[in-house]
């Protein structure tokens, strides 16, 4: 094989292997950095994490219950964007969205009757004209007051 | 191979690889959000595809705590015997027994049951063990466990950390499927708890029935994490005993009214103000818990 047939392989070994590394540190984003800013909140132990490009976006369903007080928790990695997200109800109904609160990655809330909600999450693309977007870790975590 | 092909590229293994399920819808429809910045068009293009949907369930943890704050009681009967582990030895009996241990050790935890708590950690850590989830539950969690034994808050945590662990491991390693069945188990162990736990009480201003009624909001949720692993026969298994319960809770009626968040200035916590009310007679609710006890024991043995 060829020098250049070589590096061409272990070029596309070393990006095959890339996503996995970093899913690796996006946990440990989401344990680090996120978890502990639940508290006093207490996480509910489920993990939603992904690797999202500026300009991407992502939804995430849930059923929150009646008479709990809840903290969704919406963090980005630091080379992102502050990330911006909104609570939609099944009627599509906007809830709440942060960029109205300065880009806050935290909402507590509580419900008089239990819901299912939508919550919608988007990385923003910088005003700069880019070529190459940005790539991070965004993880979407739950906490309730036991 | 210029630096944009490289992103491309790594963008393209990404979607091949990532643990995370996307949706069919592109980003620009139905967005929830209005424009902003510029992206050059053929990159815009490759993120469009599609937009990345999660699904989630109640978990364990979050199961528990939903059925001690309705004002149950503890039952130990109800739980699975540890002695079950050596039982299981498919992929499918362990996700689904990792759920059901996982839901008894929080709902042990949660009542203060010291003994039932390392009981089931060591239960559930076998069944991780099982399913090669490395470290899920580590010999240095079982000391700290051990070590805080009467502390309930770091009990907790330590629970929040291993459902994590899990839940992470399965899904940075491709085995969506398994986490989907994993959460399952556990659901369904949680709903076994609690209509037994209603037993022949009144269902009326029950608050634990309004939590059984509730989980009717979440089937959707259940049914559409499993089809995004419907190539899976074990998540595709899952997914019918789901469907046997939709035909039931079919017969459950909510209404609910519009919602209102309302922001309280001084401590920012808002309330999301609506009215509801739901219907279940006797009748179904019976047959909900012999449906829900006949898969369990499937589940179980």
């Amino acid at each position: 094989m060829t020098k250049k047939g070589l590096l061409f392989i272990s070029l596309f070994a070393f990006m095959l292997m890339l996503p996995v590394a970093m899913h690796g540190q996006c946990k440990q984003f989401a344990k680090k950095i996120c978890k502990v800013g639940l508290h006093p909140y207490q996480h509910d132990g489920n993990y939603h994490a992904a690797l999202l490009i500026e300009g991407e976006e992502a939804e995430l369903y849930k059923t929150f219950y009646s008479d709990t007080d809840y903290r969704i928790g919406v963090c980005g990695a630091s080379n992102l964007s502050d990330i911006e997200f909104k609570v939609v109800d099944s009627n599509g109904k906007v809830l709440y969205d942060n960029s109205l609160k300065d880009f806050e990655w935290k909402w507590d809330f509580k419900l008089e009757s239990s819901q299912q909600l939508k919550i919608v999450v988007r990385v923003p693309v910088p005003d700069a004209q880019v070529e190459e977007p940005s790539e991070g870790c965004v993880a979407i975590m739950f906490g309730f007051l036991d | 191979m210029t630096g944009r092909s490289i992103l491309l590229l790594l963008i393209f293994l990404g979607l091949l690889t990532d643990g995370c399920n996307r949706g069919a819808k592109s980003a620009g429809e139905n967005s929830e959000f209005e424009a902003t910045g510029t992206l050059d068009p053929e990159t815009q293009e490759q993120i469009n595809t599609a937009k990345r949907i999660f699904y989630s369930l109640p978990s364990p943890l979050e199961t528990a705590m939903l059925i001690k704050n309705a004002g149950a009681e503890y039952d130990e009967r109800l739980l699975n015997p540890v002695e079950n582990t050596s039982i299981y030895l498919t992929a499918k009996s362990r996700a689904l027994n990792l759920g059901i241990y996982s839901t008894d050790l929080s709902y042990a935890s949660l009542f203060d049951q010291t003994q039932a708590t390392l009981n089931y950690i060591e239960a559930a850590k076998a069944m991780a063990d099982g399913l090669n989830i490395l470290d899920a539950i580590d010999e240095e969690t079982m000391e700290r466990l051990e070590n805080n034994i009467n502390n309930r808050d770091v009990i907790i945590d330590i629970i929040s950390e291993t459902l994590m662990n899990s839940s992470s491991y399965l899904k940075e390693n491709g085995l969506e499927a398994t986490a989907a069945v994993v959460l399952v188990g556990g659901w369904m162990e949680g709903l076994y708890i609690a209509t037994n736990l209603v037993g022949e009480d009144q269902l009326e201003g029950n608050k634990l029935v309004e939590r059984i009624v509730d989980q009717k909001l979440s089937l959707d949720i259940i049914l559409n994490l499993l089809k995004q692993s419907s190539e899976d026969e074990d998540a595709l298994a899952v997914m019918d005993d789901v469907k046997e319960l939709k035909s039931i809770f079919d017969k459950i009626s909510i209404e609910q009214g519009e919602v209102t968040a309302v922001e309280d200035p001084e401590t920012n916590v808002t309330t999301l103000r609506s009215e509801s009310s739901m219907k279940i007679t006797r009748d179904v609710f019976n047959e909900l818990r012999i449906r829900v006890g006949k898969i369990r024991s499937r589940y179980i043995s």
